[in-house]
Parts: structure tokens; C-alpha cells; sequence
């Protein structure tokens, strides 16, 4: 059935309480306001305030609290409304949630899943349009996960909840109204496995997230022109699976990572790494990234479009590319 | 104040073997068995051993890194701590730890939190956890006189008065952040006040008077663990030895530290003791050789402890998946 990506998470969430008593879900307006994105909106009429908990606004401490309350064998769920607030949790993140399994020698486990909604593209400038899951997938100890699929967004939030280790799902904002194609009867998606969203010969195009869709319509595009594209949603940051993208550059010989992080020092960055170091004598020449320009985000609508990545620069690139070492 | 003489002769040994455990391991760093950073808990005993005698088994403890006295007090194994400091397999954390970091699941001791603050918000989590599954269990929070200064102090006792969680927060207020003093780095030095401010119940204690601070420790915990929501003891210390062993203290006077000194909790304690004729020199001797034997065992147990295999280094950065 077709539903949003809204719908989606709010279905996985409304399962996972209905069917595990541990599981509770606690963030800033996640109850009276019904959620930030309106995703949890009709949970605390449905499973009372002592499961659907709206907090202060203490990121690092309910953030923490997440922590404490998976180590006393809860199964919490907290929403971070957006990435740019993540960052008053961060050490809660890297000193706790992350270290906690190892520093203890193996004694403990952090099953904790943490949502926030990521990246720009929504006139929201400087502050409010960050896209660091790059970051985050930087930390040994945690997973990162990037549903872009309104069926990702379902099976990607009930497969973090089988985990034991602490597991952090970044929405991108403007993914929440998007439609797909839901099975609802189906159980949690896979983690670690990418996929690819559309086959292709010419050029491997590798993204994730809310540049999913502008990455297909680049396809689109190139296809037009007779330039057969193959597009691989990573879905997961950490674990990232490299051998699908060496299995599909060994057949394409190029490669384009397309990230809305900034450039330097982007996921792109290791992407391109990896492909390097495994699928080096595969390519018929350098991989490229299209990243988002390095300036804090405007506000502006015209300069906003130009920072962030496009179908038509993702298009550009791959001409340049084959132009040059077609 | 009255106390039943068994009780009172192991209150002693239990500082006696802090005091001890804690002098070893600063002879053991010296000569390199131990490295790292080692905070040494000396001067502050009375805090951890008056109390640790209010919680029960059940009950949970959320430490800093000037844990030693904490772990002691708890009842892990001396030998199983030093291990840790060696960097041993047999250690607490199996040696990925260190003496900042000591973990014991299975007397519910929480661990050992090396970032000012940071266990605040865990064990907030697991109170939380307790209130949600209906048990009747304490979370000891120990914090020091820094941590006051840390946004999650505020946001912890915030959030544990708003949900009414059975926490209880203890400030060992030992009158230093590292080397700043508290009128250096708090505009407001009454630390019950802050209490207040978030509706939490308070009270401020003796922490050179071990059982001062068991009374008020059971007292706080009883109200915590009749539902009466979180509470704050602050207990008032004083660190004789150094931050760290990398402290050069400029920035206090020896006369102040050795003005301090004449409140030794030890020495207090047993003259106490002797004055109510509950302690005698024979009493005191077997305390040391019993205190001195489980040290010199712990060291054993340390010096006989494997190595973890190098090849085992990427082991527990996640859970083994069961397939």
C-alpha cells in the first residue's frame, strides 16, 4: 500500500510500543504536539504519557537518560528533533552510548535507538540545516542508519530495535511527505546491505538519504541522453557495505558519490576511499563526489538550491567525468 | 550517636583498606605497573564507605573517575580492581578500562565517568528504567563539586524532580573542580540551594564524619525509595593528595591541606572509637594486617593476571550477534 514516509515511521513506532513493553518513546514535543514533523502524532492518546514522554528541552541529558534506561533494560526510543540539537548530546553519543559496551569490558549493552531529522533544502539556514551523519558514522560503537524509502523508514526502525547496541536513524526533513510502496506486514529491513535503487552499465551513481530522490531524477536525466546509470542507496552509514558498490564499479568502471555533507572530510571521503583501496584497477578514472558547498547554509532559496546538491550538478559531473576519462 | 561495635570496626576497615589500596596503587604507579591517570580518593573515604551502607544490593551506582573508594565500598574485589589498573584481563573491565573506569554488572556498579557530569544523565536513564518497571530501587549518583558547574547537572536534577525519580544524587564536594576553587567557579557556593531551585529535597553533611554521612545517606535514601522523588546530599570533603598524579598543586597552600589533615576521617573515626571504648590497639592492629594482606593478595592477583591477546583488540565495540 502507498503511504508516506511520515506514516511509515509512525507505523513502526505505533508496532514496536504495541508489541513490546519496553519500548518507550521520549523527546521534545514527541506528545502533546504529536512530534516536530507531526511522526508521533496520536501515540500518547493511544499509549499514555508514561510511553510517550515529552521532555525538557536537555538534549544531552534525556539523550543520556536513553542510555541509563537501556542499561536498566528498557528499549527507549529518543527522538532528537533535528540533527543541529544532536550536537548538545554529543557527549552523550561518543563518551557514553558508544564506549560504554567496550570500556566495561564487555559487561554492558546500550540497546538504544536514537531519530533525528537531518539535512537542508528547506529555507532554514545556517543553524537548522546541518547534514552531519558523516560524523556520527566516524564512531566505532554505534550504527548509522539513512532509510531514504518510505519501506526503509518501517523496516529500518524495527530492525534498530532488535539491536543490542545503540543505533541512531537520521530522517532527512524533506523526506517525511514523500510516498512509497509499504508492505505493512513486513518485519524489519536488513542493516548493512545497500541497494540498488536502479541498474545500470555506464556509471555508478552511490547516495543515501534525502539525495535518493534527486539522485534518481539525475538518472532520469542521463538517460535521455542514452548514459545508463546505475543509483545504490547505501541505507546504512555504519556498517557500510562496501562489496556492493566494488561488485558494481567492477561492472560500471566509474563512480560518482553523491553526499549532502560538506565536501571536506564528507562520507563521500571515505566512500571514495574504499572504492579506491578495493576497486582501484576497476576504474576508468577518479571518482567523483558531489558534495554541498563549503559555506554555512544560506538562507536565500537561490543560494540554498546552489549549495546543496542538484540533479543538475550531479548530471554536470558525470558529463565532466566522461568527458574526460569516458 | 550510638553504633553497634561490629558495625563500627568495619566501617573502619573499610576506609583502612581505601587508605591502603590507594597507597599502592601510588607506589605501583611510580614504579610503572600502573600508568594513565590515577585521582586518588584519599581524604574522602568517609563518603564512600558511610554511604555505600545505605544501599542494598538491588540498588544501583553511577561513579566519577576518582572511583577507587566507591568500587571498594561496594564490595568489588580489591584484586579485581588492581588487575584493572595493571591493564590486566582479570580486571573489573577486563583491562580496557583503567582506574577511571571500573565496572562491576553484577553488584549493579555502574561505572567510572571520566567526562565531569556525564554520569548524570545514565543514571537519571536508569531510574527512569526502575520507576518503568515498577521496582522499588535507589540510583546513587556521585558527583563532585565540578560537575555543579556542567549543564547536566542541571538538566539531571530538572529532569529527575519533574519525573519525581528515585535518584539520589551525592555532591562530594571536596572544595576543588581539579584546581579551581568552588568561589572560583560557582557564583553561588551553597549547592543545596541549587537543589531547591529544581524542588528537590537537600541537605548538606559532614563528609569527614563517617557516620554522619551513613545516617544522612539512609535517610535520603529511604525518602528516595518511598517514592518521594530524587533527592541531593551534598557531603563536605577534602582531597589530601594531589588532582592526579600529573598535579603539581599550585594552586593551594600546604597549611591549607595540612589544616585539613587534623579532620583525617580515619583518625577521627577510631579516636571516636577509642573514646567510646569501642576500639582498642589490638582491634586496630588486626584491622592493618587484614587490610594488609588483601592488598598485598590484590597485588597478586594483578601481577598474575593475563594479558588480553592483541588479537582479541576489536572485541566488544558491539554486542556479538547470536545468529
Amino acid at each position: 500500500m502507498k503511504t508516506t514516509y511520515r506514516e511509515a515511521v509512525r507505523s513502526a513506532l505505533s508496532e514496536a510500543l504495541r508489541s513490546d513493553a519496553r519500548v518507550f518513546l521520549m523527546g521534545e514535543d514527541v506528545g502533546r504536539y504529536g512530534g516536530a514533523f507531526a511522526v508521533s502524532r496520536g501515540l500518547l492518546e493511544e499509549f499514555g504519557p508514561e510511553r510517550v514522554r515529552d521532555t525538557p528541552l536537555s538534549e544531552s541529558t534525556f539523550v543520556g537518560a536513553g542510555i541509563g534506561a537501556a542499561l536498566g533494560g528498557m528499549r527507549p526510543i529518543v527522538e532528537v528533533m533535528t540533527v543541529n540539537f544532536s550536537l548538545l548530546a554529543l557527549d552523550q553519543i561518543v563518551n557514553n552510548a558508544a564506549t560504554l559496551r567496550h570500556m566495561s569490558g564487555g559487561q554492558l549493552s546500550v540497546p538504544l535507538v536514537v531519530r533525528m531529522a537531518t539535512g537542508g533544502g528547506r529555507q532554514l539556514a545556517a543553524q537548522h540545516s546541518h547534514s552531519l551523519e558523516g560524523w556520527y558514522a566516524h564512531i566505532p560503537g554505534i550504527m548509522v542508519l539513512t532509510p531514504a524509502t518510505p519501506a526503509d523508514a518501517r523496516g529500518m526502525l524495527l530492525a534498530a530495535l532488535r539491536e543490542p547496541d545503540p543505533v541512531f536513524i537520521f530522517e532527512h526533513a524533506t523526506l517525511y511527505p514523500t510516498e512509497g510502496e509499504v508492505d505493512e506486514s513486513a518485519g524489519p529491513a536488513e542493516i548493512g546491505r545497500a541497494a540498488v535503487r536502479r541498474p545500470g552499465e555506464h556509471v555508478t551513481l552511490i547516495t543515501y538519504g534525502g539525495s535518493l530522490p534527486k539522485t534518481l531524477q539525475a538518472a532520469d536525466l542521463l538517460a535521455v541522453e542514452g548514459i545508463d546509470a546505475e543509483v545504490i542507496d547505501l541505507r546504512s552509514l555504519r556498517p557500510l557495505d562496501t562489496p556492493t558498490l566494488l561488485a558494481s564499479i567492477a561492472r560500471t568502471h566509474r563512480a560518482v558519490i553523491v553526499d549532502e555533507g560538506w565536501r571536506m572530510c564528507s562520507f563521500a571521503a571515505e566512500v571514495s576511499a574504499q572504492l579506491m583501496e578495493g576497486g582501484f584497477y576497476d576504474l576508468d578514472g577518479p571518482v567523483a563526489r558531489v558534495c554541498s558547498a563549503e559555506v554555512p547554509m544560506p538562507y536565500a532559496k537561490h543560494m540554498e538550491d546552489a549549495a546543496l546538491p542538484q540533479p543538475a550538478s550531479i548530471v554536470a559531473t558525470v558529463h565532466e567525468m566522461l568527458r574526460r576519462h569516458g | 550517636m550510638t553504633v553497634e561495635r561490629g558495625h563500627a570496626l568495619e566501617l573502619l576497615r573499610q576506609m583502612v583498606l581505601i587508605r591502603r589500596f590507594e597507597e599502592k596503587a601510588a607506589e605501583l604507579y611510580m614504579l610503572g605497573k600502573i600508568r594513565g591517570f590515577l585521582h586518588l580518593y584519599i581524604g574522602e573515604e568517609a563518603v564512600a564507605v558511610g554511604a555505600m551502607q545505605a544501599f542494598t544490593p538491588e540498588d544501583a551506582i553511577v561513579a566519577t573517575y576518582r572511583e577507587h573508594g566507591q568500587a571498594l565500598a561496594r564490595g568489588i574485589p580489591a584484586g579485581s580492581l588492581m588487575a584493572e589498573m595493571y591493564g590486566k584481563a582479570n580486571g573489573c573491565s577486563r583491562g580496557r578500562g583503567g582506574s577511571m573506569h571500573f565496572f562491576d554488572v553484577s553488584r549493579r556498579f555502574y561505572g567510572g565517568y571520566a567526562i565531569v557530569g556525564g554520569g548524570m544523565p545514565i543514571a537519571v536513564g536508569l531510574a527512569l528504567a526502575d520507576t518503568l518497571q515498577g521496582r522499588r530501587r535507589v540510583t546513587a549518583c556521585f558527583f563532585g563539586d565540578g560537575a555543579v558547574d556542567e549543564g547536566e547537572f542541571h538538566e539531571s536534577l530538572n529532569l529527575a524532580a519533574l519525573w519525581k525519580l528515585p535518584v539520589l544524587f551525592l555532591c562530594e564536594n571536596n572544595l576543588y573542580a581539579m584546581g579551581t576553587a568552588l568561589a572560583r567557579h560557582q557564583s553561588q557556593m551553597d549547592i543545596g540551594l541549587k537543589a531547591q531551585a529544581y524542588a528537590l529535597a537537600g541537605e548538606a553533611v559532614d563528609g569527614m564524619d563517617v557516620l554522619a554521612v551513613e545516617s544522612a545517606t539512609r535517610r535520603a535514601a529511604e525518602a528516595v525509595r518511598r517514592g518521594e522523588g530524587p533527592y541531593l546530599l551534598e557531603v563536605r570533603t577534602y582531597r589530601f593528595r594531589a588532582h592526579s598524579t600529573a598535579d603539581p598543586e599550585l594552586y593551594r597552600t600546604k597549611e591549607e591541606v595540612e589544616q585539613w589533615k587534623t579532620r583525617d576521617p580515619i583518625a577521627l573515626f577510631a579516636a571516636r572509637l577509642r573514646e567510646w571504648g569501642l576500639l582498642s590497639d589490638a582491634d586496630l592492629t588486626a584491622i592493618e594486617a587484614a587490610v594488609g594482606r588483601e592488598i598485598e593478595a590484590a597485588v597478586a592477583v594483578a601481577e598474575a593476571g593475563p594479558w588480553e591477546p592483541v588479537e582479541d583488540l576489536l572485541r566488544d565495540v558491539y554486542t556479538p550477534r547470536t545468529p
